[in-house]
């Protein structure tokens, strides 16, 4: 048979690869013991809070789902800049960039005679092409100014948290004085319907499942998605193969911005009905986060964003009963992802000693 | 605004830039050798925290300020550690120690919010504190501001006047040539990253001990910082001295704001307070377009005087990172 | 001082790069290493300055034997090496570049450095300005500044890798006339080359090395014949071949010139018909790539016009030729010409460029198999690049070419692979010149050149030869040619 001579080393490392994953997990999750301990705070403890928290009841699990559509929305989004190759830190500002267009077209609007529905449409329409206009801009200073996207990115992440303050406390400040409780929240008729005696809008549920559907085949199953893959992984190759690269990493930032957008479009209409200092909630970073934990793969990036999401919800009862600061989650979340970075980093240093050094570089024939 | 006010004001800009100073230096150094330290932000805010507790439980502004160096230093060797022998993405590491250091900030200080701590006084420096104008701008300070401003000679004096930074510069610029002079390439990394994560590590001592005392989580309004060290670096060139400029700049934009609050009613504060952000987007341009292909194409169509100026602005403006910078060395 | 080299062997995987090199060389001596590409010359002079280990063997200095661990090791030991591309800091100021490596204390000791650095440069006839920064300097001041530094160390052994690629008729006279005193003064030299014509005028003996062996010395007076003789071995004897049918111009180049940071290629005019397959010989970095670059659109030309199939296509980018049936297939296969992580049949929909949104991955598995048949590749759909051989991948490049094409451009298309991937590939690119597409490649391999081309262009430092006649050419006078000899006067040419 035409086998590669690598198929059988291969299959070795495929069982090595979720053991050291397991480890990182342990690794963690004893850290945060270790940290629990050390506070004077009973761990076993904090972690059934935690749970409970997430899932003790219908409304509990509601409140994780809340928090899970806008985050599984930039998740998906950076899995889209990851594929080219780009680390788009700047998902914040476009997130936040989203909440800002949003609550602009709903304040043009919310006086008008048009249909609600028609409103909040044109409003999340808006939001998303908030966050491509900023992507785009990320985009390009990388293009043509030649500014690394991180540092783009951060700075934009400023520029759109100063927009945010700027408005709160300026044009659409409340009457009276301004405050960092936000702007007035729009009439009732303006928010995204939730189910009964929730705050959860099927709709959020749904369009957040789309876009996964969605960028899940982009990056699987179109020509796009492939081409941009190629652009990540060897830009020089995929200029040679005929791949224009610059046009495709642009592209690349315009659908993350649009699906950055719209989470924060979800929650101007969904969560806060209304502009808030912190309207990205920090989902943007989040996302990051899980995208890195997942290993960019889009396949696991429900479950995850899922997992990050009942943290999030889960560590809200902390400071009450418990008196701990629900940070906590946060700190699993980060030992989590620094764990399976540096496990992963030691697994291929270590399978790299393991390996013979003749068949790491293939030369010649072999036969 | 009387004379003596504005004296004042800027004596509390030199004050105020001078925990991004520890952090742009640190970074500077760390950068310098061909590590980014990504964490900055993080560290920045779990050093406040650490230094505030550590001072208040052993009531040793000493102690705070150690403490602050030693986290540094630790989650600096994490990056090191990843990106030179484990050789994974330093901007990787780097952004999940950013957010993981904060939030274990906010949860580890907990019990230390809001309450009263030590903090540094303010020691003026006999006879030179009397001087007119320069004695209260430079000379009325705590002892971590004067601390800031003999760190930006002696990181300047020691990258371009001593025998070892300049293996330092070569090491972040060609570790392939500084190997053959000898260098210890990969021991070299650790130790000035560690060194470097020290300096950063000072920055939040300094503001929780000094110039922010105190603790406030989430408000203590450092969150932040950490990203505005890390572009003013960029803004600095690596140099100390134009690294010091740019925080100062920023500082002093951050006390306009303040100023022009109380002229300007109808511009919200807070709007002031991150007008430097935008600025310092348009200087990473700035800096950075020199670069960019189709400027070289652009200028070549231009008339010769034009050109001339444009490329003498461009090359002034222009800061080209250490070559190897991100880049890992292997030695055959 | 005095240099042995005793038995040194060396291997790397399987390529026996240096197999028993014995190597005397006493000090004052002027000694020339010649060989070509791949001969094993770099090797050797890595392993007597430190950079790697040989396998066995012995290094002797002044006849005490020594063990070199690292390159500083070897300057301690008095043994310095200047590279092809001299391994200093371009941002820094010469003078740093000079104290940069040398022990001391805290201090720089610049007013001290800058007064050796002056006696020293003075001493050689070097005009080198100590506040200048390297990045404004040419290649050959770059090579000055590092023989003044290894000096400075106290090298008494110095090694050149290919010193005179690069810097101008001038600047050699002066690095000639500097080696000549290091001689003098008791140094010894090395002198690694591939110029016949340097070697013989410069070098008191000259080591020829082929396929990781010393051939032999050689004393003055020289014979070029004999030089060129042990570098490439017997006289190769040219393959049959059945005289190209005319065919349509396909690619025409009038007064073509390109250049990098490194040299120039001016004013090249060829017209290639349909068919046709035009070798480009010459030691590496002689022009030869930047003139491939420049005719598929990846480096832009500084003067002349290209015309692909008539359609005048100068100036255009690279994906426009791509358009235009223009293929360039890069030596770097896993840098520039595979994505590594992606597989094959990710490789075939990429290149194939299937219509519509979706993949047809039902398809690409088939085009993948069917290719894989086709072209021999040892390798399964899923198989990812990065695991298959060279030679594999070196058919997947080709595999990955569509159909038709105007111009095939390819550097090195055979390096590396065995005599069974040569023929198959070479049998597959005349499958295409029977299609009509024209080729134009790249090798150092003397035989390949002569085997298959039509005729040939020979570079060396920048300039071009007119097309020369395949059958018409041996492999001497070629050889010669690429060592830069028989060449017309310059001004002259052309």
């Amino acid at each position: 048979m035409n086998r590669s001579p690598h198929t059988p080393s291969r299959k070795r490392i495929d069982w090595i690869t979720p053991l050291f994953q397991l480890a990182a997990l342990l690794l963690a999750l004893l850290f945060t013991t270790l940290m629990l301990l050390a506070v004077g705070a009973p761990p076993l403890q904090a972690y059934l809070n935690i749970l409970k928290g997430a899932f003790s009841n219908v409304n509990s699990v509601a409140n994780m789902l809340v928090v899970w559509a806008p985050l599984l929305l930039t998740t998906v989004g950076v899995l889209i800049t990851f594929s080219a190759g780009l680390w788009n830190i700047g998902v914040e500002g476009q997130v936040t960039l989203g909440a800002i267009f949003t609550t602009w077209v709903l304040r043009l609007l919310q006086e008008s005679a048009l249909p609600p529905w028609l409103i909040i449409l044109l409003a999340m329409l808006a939001g998303m092409l908030g966050g491509a206009v900023w992507a785009a801009l990320a985009g390009a200073l990388k293009t043509f100014g030649g500014v690394n996207e991180i540092f783009g990115g951060l700075g934009l992440n400023f520029v759109a948290t100063a927009l945010t303050l700027w408005l709160i406390f300026g044009p659409w400040k409340r009457p009276g004085t301004g405050s960092m409780s936000g702007t007035l929240p729009f009439p009732e008729t303006l928010w995204l319907p939730t189910l009964s005696g929730l705050r959860l809008s099927p709709w959020s549920l749904a369009l957040a499942l789309l876009a996964l559907a969605a960028v899940y085949l982009l990056l699987r199953g179109t020509r796009f998605g492939l081409r941009l893959k190629a652009v990540g992984k060897n830009m020089r190759a995929a200029y040679l193969l005929g791949i224009p690269t610059w046009q495709h990493m642009m592209a690349s930032f315009l659908l993350c911005g649009l699906l950055a957008g719209l989470a924060g479009a979800l929650q101007v209409t969904a969560v806060y009905h209304r502009l808030i200092p912190s309207i990205s909630s920090g989902y943007g970073f989040l996302g990051l986060l899980v995208a890195m934990l997942v290993n960019y793969q889009a396949i696991w990036a429900a479950p995850v964003a899922l997992f990050f999401a009942a943290l999030n919800i889960g560590s809200i009862q902390l400071p009450i009963v418990l008196r701990l600061d629900s940070s906590l989650a946060g700190v699993l979340q980060g030992l989590l992802v620094l764990f399976v970075l540096l496990v992963e980093g030691a697994r291929q240093q270590i399978m790299k000693r393991l390996r013979p050094p003749d068949e790491s570089v293939p030369v010649e024939e072999r036969t | 605004m009387t004379q003596e006010q504005i004296l004042l004001g800027l004596a509390s800009v030199l004050a105020a830039a001078a925990p991004v100073l520890f952090a742009v230096i640190g970074e500077t150094i760390s950068e310098r050798a061909g590590v980014i330290n990504l964490s900055m932000n993080g560290t920045i805010l779990l050093t406040a925290m650490g230094g505030f507790a550590v001072a208040l439980r052993t009531n040793s502004l000493l102690l705070g300020f150690l403490t602050g160096m030693l986290i540094g230093a630790l989650v600096a060797l994490i990056v090191a550690f990843s990106s030179i022998t484990l050789k994974q993405s330093q901007v990787a590491v780097g952004f999940v120690l950013a957010l993981l250091c904060r939030d274990l900030a906010y949860f580890l200080g907990n019990p230390y919010m809001n309450v009263p701590g030590p903090r540094l006084t303010v020691i003026p420096v006999p006879w030179l504190a009397s001087l007119p104008y320069v004695g209260t701008l430079f000379f009325n300070h705590t002892v971590i501001t004067y601390l800031s401003f003999v760190m930006i000679f002696l990181a300047w004096a020691w990258i371009f006047k001593t025998r070892p930074g300049l293996m330092l510069q070569g090491i972040g610029e060609r570790p392939a040539a500084a190997f053959v002079r000898g260098a210890n390439v990969n021991r070299m990394r650790y130790l000035y990253t560690v060194l470097g994560g020290a300096l950063i590590g000072l920055a939040g001592p300094a503001y929780s001990l000094s110039v922010k005392a105190g603790w406030a989580g989430t408000i203590s309004g450092l969150d932040g910082i950490g990203w505005i060290a890390l572009s003013i670096t960029i803004f600095g060139g690596w140099n100390p001295l134009r690294a010091a400029f740019g925080s100062y700049l920023f500082a002093f934009l951050q006390w306009l704001g303040l100023v022009l609050q109380a002229r300007l009613p109808n511009i919200p504060s807070q709007v002031l307070q991150v007008a430097p952000f935008p600025l310092m987007i348009l200087t990473l341009l700035l800096v950075n377009i020199g670069d960019a292909e189709w400027v070289a194409r652009t200028l070549a169509t231009l008339p010769e005087g034009v050109r001339r100026l444009l490329i003498r602005l461009l090359r002034v403006l222009r800061s080209s990172p250490p070559a190897a910078l991100g880049v890992p060395f292997e030695s055959e | 001082m005095d240099v042995t080299l005793h038995d040194i062997h060396k291997t790397f995987g399987r390529v026996h790069a240096n197999v028993g090199i014995t190597l005397h060389v006493p000090a004052g001596t002027i000694q020339g290493i010649l060989g070509e590409n791949g001969a094993g010359k770099s090797t050797l002079m890595k392993i007597l300055s430190g950079f790697i280990r040989a396998d066995r063997g012995e290094i002797r200095l002044d006849g005490r034997p020594v063990v070199i661990h690292s390159p500083s090791d070897a300057i301690r030991h008095g043994v310095g090496m200047l590279h092809q591309d001299p391994l200093d800091f371009p941002p820094m100021r010469v003078l740093d570049n000079f104290i940069l490596g040398r022990h001391g204390g805290l201090s720089l000791g610049r007013a001290a450095a800058r007064r050796d650095f002056r006696q020293l440069a003075e001493q050689f006839g070097f005009a080198l300005d100590p506040e200048a920064y390297v990045d404004a300097l040419t290649v050959g001041e770059r090579q000055q500044l590092e023989i003044l530094r290894l000096l400075w160390l106290g090298a008494r052994v110095l090694i050149f890798d290919e010193p005179t690629t690069g810097i101008s008729a001038a600047q050699k006279e002066k690095l000639f006339a500097a080696l000549r005193l290091l001689a003098e003064q008791g140094r010894t030299v090395l002198f690694v080359s591939h110029k016949l014509e340097d070697v013989e005028g410069l070098c008191h003996k000259i080591a020829v090395l082929r396929q990781g062996q010393l051939v032999g010395e050689v004393r003055p007076p020289y014979k070029t014949a004999l030089l060129v003789e042990m570098m490439f071995g017997k006289n190769i004897v040219t393959g049959e071949r059945a005289p190209a049918e005319p065919r349509e111009v396909t690619l025409h180049l009038d007064s073509l010139s390109a250049e990098d940071n490194r040299l120039a290629v001016r004013n090249v005019s060829l017209s290639v018909r349909g068919g046709e397959v035009i070798g480009l010989a010459g030691m590496e970095g002689s022009g030869q790539g930047l003139f491939m670059r420049a005719i598929c659109g990846l480096t832009r030309p500084t003067g002349g016009r290209i015309r692909v199939g008539g359609r005048d296509l100068t100036g255009r980018s690279y994906l426009s030729f791509k358009r235009h049936g223009v293929a360039f297939l890069p030596a770097a296969r896993l840098e520039e010409g595979l994505v590594p992580g992606l597989n094959l049949t990710e490789h075939f929909v990429l290149a194939e460029e299937q219509r519509g949104f979706f993949v047809n991955w039902e398809a690409g598995r088939a085009l993948a198999r069917q290719r894989i048949g086709d072209f021999n590749i040892r390798g399964a759909p899923e198989t990812t690049v990065e695991s298959l051989s060279g030679g594999n991948q070196q058919r997947a490049l080709l595999a990955l070419l569509r159909l038709p094409l105007t111009l095939l451009l390819l550097e090195h298309p055979t390096r590396g692979l065995d005599i069974e991937s040569t023929i198959y590939i070479w049998s597959k690119l005349r499958e295409r010149c029977a299609q009509g597409t024209s080729i134009l490649f790249i090798s150092s391999d003397l035989e390949e050149i002569l085997q298959y081309s039509d005729r040939v262009l020979v570079f060396f430092s920048g300039r071009v030869t007119p097309p020369l006649e395949a059958a018409a050419l041996t492999s001497d006078r070629l050889g010669e040619l690429i060592g830069g000899k028989g060449w017309p006067e310059k001004g002259r040419e052309r």
